[in-house]
């Protein structure tokens, strides 16, 4: 048996009856990550040692007869802009290379509450900007499905290691589809929760009004399990809800009979591969089969996210990453004589193309006479998005989409194609401007590439969303499948 | 004929809340400390860290837009000022741009007994940046620069005037004012030398009778009111010249060079900068209730303006008087903890103003420190004794100087040095026959009508009895004996 292809439910179950033990599980991901990590490359840093030491405590404690946490003792991997105390955190940049945090991020505090065995860092485009990982200043991560191929992004390492059976589950972070699409590449369910589910606190920032930190997983139990844990109120981000977090695996009840499904129309227009079309048309037959009733929607100002997006979100990093100087942490240029000198060096090689790009856009959308023209228009176009959202939910309970509109794209194919690129999110980024919730999961392939199926829900609707995931991979086999490595 | 010119000044005064902690996070806003002791990942703004806003804060922000008598916003933000430099550890600092807590506010200050009301435009709060420390003069001549983050995210209030200051004498009076204003109300030490009142300066010309604002520059570096108001005086009289000379003014931030007693001209690139304001997008706005207003509003003090017109009404002291006693809140509670111990308000002013002032100045001590010799009650007591004619005015001194050296009372200094005045007719009687006596010349010119020649008398009886006798009796007496 390999303990690492198991999901987390799988795991806890047999170390709750110690047919197992957490040292065996870490050490298993271990193992697969030395025979399979030169050919996905997910991984920026591992813990091995910590890791195992924390396995080893998990196995003392079932061995006092104590109970354990469903995410206790289970190896799990966080991508690399989430604040680790000790342990480097890069954000995949020239610029983090050496920055060791002296704090962790809430989620990490919270998984280590829970007892979670943390592996290491995972590969993502650097500081959450791209759509293929390929932005990585380290290396590019690989598609486990096809090894030409992208894993998607910007968490393309949180989303290939568990493809790979690299780790159990892992922790990724989506602005604009950056947990999603990635999720949909590589053949795992991916959940972007409602802005203000988790706590930012430690994420390091891209756009602070979009950044949303959620789980990937092998299923959906596993992904509720996940999210039950690291969501809630943190006083340390103001704007971070309170709200009760429910137990989310009360909604795997398997039924969704009377569930009203709206399909919203300007997701399936031209542009998407008709492959994935035909899946997603499945999809909604299946929902349909399951006692679900699918009707058609609109969402008229669709069209408008993918540019919105591209003024806000750079806006609000242009001043998010003002703060990497060279001054006080990470990558500082030497040669300089002088302040200035130094801020430009540091900046011009401690940024990759992608970064610089935006920041450049950015800080042109907040310029004093333009302010107006992009960023509070944009705002603005961003109220009417999150009311075309409010409107459909009068009349359906979760939409359903293409998670993105081909399956993954080979390297180099958009890389120097910054709008092809940006297209690749065109469905996943309405979500995180209306703050809603979106999972994907798995819903079958084109051409042996995996292909995800969105489903978006209101604010702090995840049950209901999970409850729709569930039944759909109660009854289909989607999800089983693992790539050949 | 010569063009005469007038002047417009605006203030924009900083001044540190003085909250236990600072503005976003939990670390101290103590003064002082070894550098980078007061701080945390969220002032150092390393990656990944959030805001939270101090609520206290908010509410010093209410209190003194509410002692300015501003309008207090019901929906305020926070947002990003933009800028690169080494003491703002984000690069952007968090302040407040189109939606300040406070608007539309005045203060009263008096000119030459004429009362003038100078408006203020808004009330914003904002986290102050740290210190740069030069290995030479400047970052440009130093092998390297060090930075203390430890005044990194202290809150601060902006304070920001209408261009209603006519004079750099007006600009000094609504500093001082100013001052005053956020002490009563307790929002902050305002102590110019450890930064926490920190004032800047716009200032043009322009002939009188134009409309038009001349071209103004902004003034920075003073660090007292008096710096305030000469680096004004000297930047009026620099501008009206470079006017008269058919020459323009510049735009420019020009800083005051306490030393030369002179304006110098900064870069005036920092002219151009575009600040990129954009709501924080890490804070909620804020929805302040009239509740929470009015809440705020009960706990405002008296302040400067009602304690003088109460010292004017109840007291009848000059307006003179009770302007200087309201000026410092230390000073003016000093005097209305005195006033419990003595009627004779006027009395008491005089001391206070006079004897105290001097005292305080020289001394260096603070009226409202522990270890401040002299209690209020005490210099009431004093105030007492004189009017009961236990002492005169002139032995009073003596005690006052005995009572900074033993922190002790009138009373006790006057028993034990024995210097109670003698207001007995029986014993200053024998004084003034033997004064007599031995005078008889001034007897003969004070009975020729000499009425200065008692003068001479009245100082021998006081001589022989050391000061003691009490001089009012003493007069009596010698007129009486003298018929
Ligand atoms: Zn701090």
């Amino acid at each position: 048996m390999q303990f690492n292809a198991l999901t987390a439910h799988e795991l806890h179950d047999r170390l709750a009856k110690k047919e197992i033990s957490s040292v065996e599980i870490t050490e298993a991901v271990f193992k697969r990550i030395d025979e399979v990590e030169e050919k996905v490359r997910s991984l920026v840093t591992q813990t091995r040692d910590k890791a195992l030491q924390k396995a080893a405590e998990v196995d003392m404690k079932i061995a006092r007869g104590e109970k354990i946490g469903p995410l206790e003792g289970i190896p799990v991997l966080i991508k690399d802009n989430m604040c680790t105390e000790g342990i480097l955190t890069t954000c995949s940049s020239k610029m983090l290379h050496n920055f060791v945090p002296p704090y962790n991020a809430t989620v990490v505090e919270k998984l280590k509450q829970a007892g979670a065995v943390i592996i290491g860092k995972a590969n993502m485009d650097e500081f959450a900007m791209g759509s293929s990982t390929e932005n990585s200043r380290f290396f590019a991560t690989r598609n486990p499905w096809d090894k030409e191929r992208v894993p998607g992004g910007s968490s393309g390492g949180s989303a290939a290691a568990v493809a790979a059976d690299e780790t159990i589950y892992s922790l990724g972070s989506d602005t604009g589809g950056s947990i999603r699409q990635p999720a949909s590449f590589c053949g795992v369910v991916g959940l972007k929760p409602t802005y203000g589910a988790v706590s930012r606190y430690g994420l390091i920032a891209y756009a602070s009004s979009l950044d949303q930190i959620g789980p990937f997983a092998k299923d959906v139990r596993d992904c509720t399990r996940v999210f039950g844990t690291i969501a809630g109120h943190d006083p340390k981000d103001s704007t971070s809800a309170e709200f009760a977090v429910p137990d989310y695996t009360s909604f795997l009840t398997g039924d969704v009979k009377g569930l009203r499904v709206g399909i919203p129309r300007e997701y399936f227009v031209e542009g998407t591969d008709s492959g994935v079309k035909e899946l997603i048309n499945n999809a909604i037959k299946k929902f349909e089969e399951l006692g679900a009733i699918c009707e058609e929607t609109s969402l008229p100002h669709t069209e408008y996210a993918l540019p919105v997006y591209y003024i806000i979100a750079p806006a609000e990093a242009s001043s998010n990453l003002a703060r990497y100087d060279g001054v006080k942490y990470g990558y500082r240029d030497e040669s300089a004589e002088d302040m200035v000198t130094m801020y430009m060096r540091t900046r011009s090689e401690g940024f990759g193309t992608e970064v610089k790009r935006r920041i450049m856009l950015g800080t042109y959308a907040l310029s004093s006479g333009y302010y107006d023209a992009y960023y509070l228009k944009a705002l603005k176009v961003r109220t009417l998005i999150k009311q075309d959202f409010d409107r459909a939910f009068e009349n359906f309970d979760i939409l359903i989409s293409p998670t993105a509109p081909t399956p993954a794209f080979k390297f180099g194919e958009k890389s120097d194609d910054p709008m092809q690129m940006y297209l690749s999110d065109v469905f996943t980024i309405s979500v995180n401007l209306a703050g809603i919730p979106g999972l994907t999961i798995p819903c079958g392939f084109v051409d042996g590439l995996p292909v995800g199926l969105q489903l978006m829900g209101r604010p702090f609707g995840e049950g209901t969303l999970f409850r729709a995931a569930y039944a759909f991979e109660q009854n289909t086999e989607f999800h089983l499948s693992r790539p050949k490595l | 004929m010569a063009i005469q010119y007038e002047i417009v000044i605006g203030l924009e005064v900083h001044s540190e809340l003085k909250t236990a902690s600072k503005i976003f996070c939990c670390s101290s806003t103590e003064f002082g400390g070894d550098p980078n002791t007061h701080i945390c990942p969220v002032c150092l703004g390393l990656p990944g860290v959030l805001p939270v806003t101090n609520k206290k804060v908010v509410e010093f922000g209410i209190k003194a837009g509410l002692a300015l008598n501003c309008t207090i916003a019901e929906f305020s933000k926070f947002d990003r000022k933009n800028y690169y430099y080494p003491d703002l550890p984000k690069n952007y600092q968090i302040s407040q741009y189109d939606l300040p807590i406070a608007e539309h506010g005045y203060l009263d200050i008096t000119v030459d007994g004429q009362q003038k009301r100078i408006g203020i435009t808004r009330v914003h709060m904002e986290e102050d940046a740290g210190k740069l420390v030069h290995e030479g003069e400047t970052m440009a001549t130093s092998r390297y620069s060090l930075v203390d983050y430890n005044r990194t995210g202290v809150p601060l209030v902006e304070i920001v005037s209408e261009p209603e200051i006519s004079s750099p004498e007006e600009a000094r009076l609504y500093l001082e004012k100013m001052k005053a204003i956020l002490q009563y109300t307790d929002v902050s030490d305002c102590k110019m030398e450890e930064g926490s009142l920190r004032c800047d300066a716009n200032i043009s010309v322009r002939p009188v009778g134009q409309k038009e604002f001349g071209t103004r520059t902004e003034l920075k570096n003073m660090n007292s009111f008096r710096a305030l108001q000469k680096a004004l005086e000297y930047e009026a009289e620099r501008q009206i010249e470079v006017l008269e000379d058919g020459g323009r003014v510049i735009q420019e931030t020009r800083t005051w060079d306490e030393a030369r007693g002179i304006t110098l001209s900064m870069r005036s690139k920092e002219e151009a900068h575009d600040y990129r304001y954009f709501p924080d997008p890490d804070l909620v706005p804020m929805v302040i209730s009239q509740q929470w207003i009015e809440e705020i509003r009960q706990t405002l003090p008296e302040l400067p303006d009602a304690r003088k017109e109460r010292y004017v009404t109840d007291y009848a002291l000059p307006v003179y008087d009770a302007e200087v006693i309201t000026g410092s809140k230390e000073l003016s509670d000093y005097f209305d903890e005195g006033l419990k111990h003595t009627a004779n308000a006027k009395a008491l002013s005089n001391w206070v103003m006079g004897e105290l002032l001097k005292y305080i100045n020289t001394s260096g001590l603070s009226v409202a420190g522990v270890d401040f010799p002299i209690p209020p009650a005490n210099l009431a007591e004093l105030v007492e004794l004189i009017d009961r004619g236990d002492i005169s005015g002139k032995i009073a001194k003596d005690v006052f100087a005995d009572m900074q050296e033993k922190g002790e009372r009138p009373s006790v200094i006057i028993e034990a040095r024995g210097l109670k005045q003698i207001s007995d007719e029986g014993a200053i009687a024998a004084v003034v026959n033997e004064v007599i006596a031995k005078n008889p010349q001034s007897v003969e010119d004070f009975r020729n009508g000499k009425d200065k020649a008692i003068g001479f008398l009245v100082g021998q009886v006081m001589k022989a009895t050391k000061g003691q006798a009490n001089p009012g009796v003493v007069n009596q007496l010698l007129r009486d004996k003298m018929k």
